[in-house]
């Protein structure tokens, strides 16, 4: 905890492939691994390419893969990682690399604008209780990491990107579809386009998440349930969007 | 034409995407105009999403009592008299309307009893008046109008930045630039061009502000010929981190104090009541007890009586001030800020209300709010000034260009009450968006002089063959300088020293050296944005040498006092012939029947 100075190796390369390479960093306290990446593009390394805003988990800019684990950089701290070995950063495995730790996230970027919309009931009266705000606010929480989306394995093994919009657009969906007032149905969205049934709730998208959305139990099986009951009976969604309930 | 370049056509160009340039391009969009939004970013990453308190409109779901004219009242009192006064009434009065169709759009804010939206209070704002989503209120909002505008066909360029603004003569009619990914050059023709760069404090050291906060479209506008006010008012936001080291200014939302979070210095004291200005005592609580009252009605869903105030809602330049004056005269806390403390509150409504907030000090600085106090200090946070607009249009004062949001000056005048940011994106994106989306309509096809863009290329290139210093080391020196010569207080002395220094600093960053290759550079990103932030640091500087008196954000030490003649001026900047020209211009003159609302109810 109390170490001088760190080891870091770093992927730099790009879409050819690359090398890791290693830089020391003077460690201070309360230090993230983003704070050692901006040390050595300081230091040394100025093209070294890396995405961020915040620096406060707030923007989902700076995901990498942190001693093999997905993870927010300005969100790891140095002081939770043994430092008597090198600190390996690298980036998103999921997505093709660009340079160093920035990947090609884009298609995350096509497949939100695949999902239909937000749309309110009309004539409807703008007023919902606190307790139907808590349900969606949780999943408007997310903040396009794309952390879970790298780690589900319908995409990062599979690469069934074609077939499976993966967590992160599911919890989107069911930020749509569970809004109280919303008035259209993606059950049929999600069940062909969405390949919601390729997910076989591993829960691994849940891990991962920085914003602790709990990816599985209350977006994507919620969302199942209603794909399966729609299926069996096509007129349910319409009683529940008019009710506002199940 | 320029055939060499990738092009981009389009009627509007919207320059960032953040709420301003997000709300512009949907505004532009929706009335038929071809719009193209351009941003340094992924979309969605915005520095926007740091704003976290809330939305100000006077909705009056809450305290029933508030209105647009309070809420002008506010924006001016808070302004120093120095905004313009007609964009604080078109702000006041349409923000109402900009957070219902923000809702209407898919934002789910937090309830009222009766299901309709919450307001909280702030800083400077009578009555209870910010519609929020817990602590993230700028996410929601970036998010919801992400969608819609995805959703709406705007052309969208992530990751890419504008270098340099394209004229034919006078006249704006497009932009350069290049792909953050490839470093190759791209050219944007457009009828009409609207800044939406977001501000200006990354030339400071203690910021909250992200990466991209490198004055891109104050630097642009001034390059262009138009004329920037208010340039010496920039906010230190008072409660950033202090600790550990590397979170350094990182915002804590103002809704901390808003949620009954009180300020101490080291010896225990609540010092913010020594510190409100004679005439705003009467506005706030008097003692500990009537503040206690206060909160308890807040927390209780009752309508407080604003009275009774805690003295931590006094507005952010006051609040700043008090913190680093407690610091300089020894009563700060060990890592030199002051204590902010929500632990006496249940620890439910602390998580509740400031989730982000409980995250942020839990992951990054091992305290437990609901347990222990933070320690908080001023953070260079928000830029006052920047393009003189139309208040109607945002319209700037040359042909073809348009600005919204932190780029666009007068709105806030001295000083910016906390909330009036995300609305004033809102009220001023859309109108940016409909009068650019006009003028497209009536401009001629945009003529691009090829020899603008080849000298743009060779500009950007030229960095790659210099033999000086590398980049991060000129912004170091940067901001050190600026955070230590232009802060919270200035003197003569050092605003002089300050105008020195930057001359030095922009020799050396037209001589800054850049290694490796085009693609995702950040070092080479840095080199000309650093030519971007020096320009803006020394129209701050030379604007605060001007106004000799203290104001809002502004504060002298060597003029302490608020001088009634510097009340009825902007200080405007403009170049001219290659150098920087600072006048005095008089303020707008407000009409008689806004004029009224500051008689009839002190
Ligand atoms: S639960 Fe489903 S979406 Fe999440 S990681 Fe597993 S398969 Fe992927
Ligand atoms: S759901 Fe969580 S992990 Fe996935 S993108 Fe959103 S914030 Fe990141
Ligand atoms: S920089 Fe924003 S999440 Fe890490």
């Amino acid at each position: 905890m109390s170490a001088t100075e760190a080891v870091f190796r770093v992927f730099r390369g790009g879409r050819e492939g690359g090398e890791m390479r290693e830089y020391r960093v003077p460690v201070s306290p309360g230090m993230v691994v983003l704070d050692a990446v901006h040390w050595i593009q300081a230091h040394g390394a100025p093209d070294l390419a890396v995405r961020w805003n915040c620096k406060a988990a707030k923007c989902g800019s700076c995901s990498a893969e942190v001693n093999g684990k997905p993870r927010l950089m300005c969100k790891s701290r140095l002081d939770s990682l043994p430092l008597d070995r090198p600190v390996v950063v690298r980036p998103m495995k999921t997505f093709p690399v660009i340079k160093d730790l920035v990947t090609d996230v884009s298609w995350n970027f096509e497949a939100a604008k695949r999902i239909p919309p937000f749309t309110p009931r009309p004539g409807v009266e703008w007023k919902y209780d606190q307790a139907d705000a808590d349900r969606v606010q949780e999943f408007r929480k997310c903040i396009e990491c794309f952390l879970c989306q790298n780690v589900c394995h319908v995409l990062r093994e599979h690469d069934k990107k074609g077939a499976f919009v993966g967590p992160a657009m599911l919890v989107r969906a069911a930020g749509y579809e569970l809004h109280p007032l919303d008035g259209l149905t993606r059950t049929g969205f999600l069940r062909e386009q969405g390949g919601i049934g390729l997910c076989n709730i591993t829960k691994c998208c849940t891990e991962v998440c920085p914003e602790s959305i709990r990816i599985t139990d209350n977006a994507i099986i919620p969302l199942k349930e209603r794909v399966v009951d729609d299926f069996y009976d096509p007129l349910r969604w319409l009683w529940r969007k008019v009710t506002g309930k199940g | 034409m320029s055939e060499r370049f990738e092009t981009h056509p389009s009627d509007v160009l919207v320059i960032g995407a953040g709420g301003a340039g997000l709300r512009a391009a949907i505004e532009a969009s929706a009335k038929g105009a071809r719009t193209a939004l351009v941003c340094k970013s992924l979309l969605g990453k915005a520095h926007t999403v740091m704003a976290e308190g809330g939305i100000a409109a006077a909705l009056a779901h809450v305290d029933a009592q508030d209105s647009w004219q309070t809420h002008f009242r506010d924006t001016m009192r808070g302004g120093g008299m120095l905004n313009h006064w007609r964009m604080a009434q078109l702000h006041a009065q349409e923000a109402p309307d900009r957070v219902r169709e923000l809702e209407q759009w898919g934002a789910v804010f937090d309830r009222t009893r009766d299901g309709r939206i919450l307001q909280r209070p702030f800083g400077g704002h009578t009555y209870r008046r910010l519609a929020h989503v817990g602590d993230r209120t700028g996410l929601e909002m970036i998010r919801t109008l992400q969608d819609k505008g995805v959703h709406q066909g705007i052309d969208v360029y992530m990751e890419c930045t504008v270098t340099h603004l394209l004229r034919d003569g006078d006249r704006v009619v497009g932009a350069f630039g290049y792909w953050r990914e490839s470093g190759r050059f791209v050219v944007f023709p457009a009828k009409a061009v609207v800044l939406a760069t977001g501000g200006i404090g990354k030339a400071w050291s203690v910021t909250s502000n992200s990466w991209e906060y490198t004055a891109d479209g104050h630097a642009l506008a001034y390059r262009a010929g138009a004329e920037l006010i208010d340039m010496e008012f920039v906010q230190f936001h008072p409660t950033g981190m202090v600790w550990p080291p590397g979170v350094r200014g990182i915002l804590v939302t103002e809704a901390v104090r808003a949620e009954g979070g009180i300020l101490r210095n080291s010896k225990g004291e609540r010092f913010m009541w020594r510190y409100l200005p004679e005439e705003k005592r009467p506005d706030f609580s008097k003692d500990e007890a009537q503040a206690k009252e206060w909160l308890a009605d807040h927390i209780a869903g009752r309508s407080p009586d604003f009275k009774k105030r805690p003295p931590e809602l006094s507005t952010r330049d006051n609040v700043a001030r008090a913190i680093y004056t407690e610091n300089r005269e020894g009563r700060g806390s060990p890592h030199g800020g002051v204590f902010l403390d929500v632990s006496y509150l249940p620890a439910e409504h602390v998580v509740k209300k400031l989730p982000s907030m409980y995250h942020q000090f839990k992951d990054l600085a091992d305290v437990d709010i609901t347990k222990e106090p933070m320690e908080v200090g001023p953070t260079c946070h928000y830029a006052m000034g920047g393009v003189r607009v139309d208040p109607d249009s945002g319209k700037s004062t040359v042909p073809g260009l348009f600005a919204a949001g932190e780029v666009s000056g007068g709105m806030h005048g001295a000083n910016r009450l906390g909330g009036n940011s995300l609305s004033d994106l809102l009220v001023f994106g859309r109108r940016a968006g409909l009068g650019a989306a006009e003028a497209a309509g009536k401009a001629p096809a945009p003529k691009i002089d090829a020899d603008a863009t080849a000298a743009a290329e060779r500009e950007l290139l030229a960095f790659f063959a210099n033999t000086g210093e590398d980049p991060y080391a000129i912004h170091h020196d940067l901001q050190e300088a600026m955070q230590a010569l232009v802060g919270i207080f200035r003197t003569q002395e050092d605003l002089e020293k300050s105008v020195g220094k930057l001359e030095e600093l922009r020799a050396r960053a037209s001589r800054a050296r850049v290694t490796g290759s085009r693609l995702y550079n950040p070092g080479w990103h840095l080199a000309f944005d650093l030519r971007n932030m020096i320009d803006a640091a020394e129209m701050v500087a030379r604007a605060a040498l001007e106004r000799q008196e203290s104001r809002g954000a502004h504060s002298r030490l060597d003029f302490p006092k608020a001088d009634p003649a510097f009340g009825k001026v902007n200080i405007s900047i403009r170049r001219r012939d290659g150098g920087m020209e600072v006048v005095r211009t008089a303020l707008p003159a407000m009409p008689e029947e806004m004029r009224k609302l500051f008689e009839e109810k002190k």
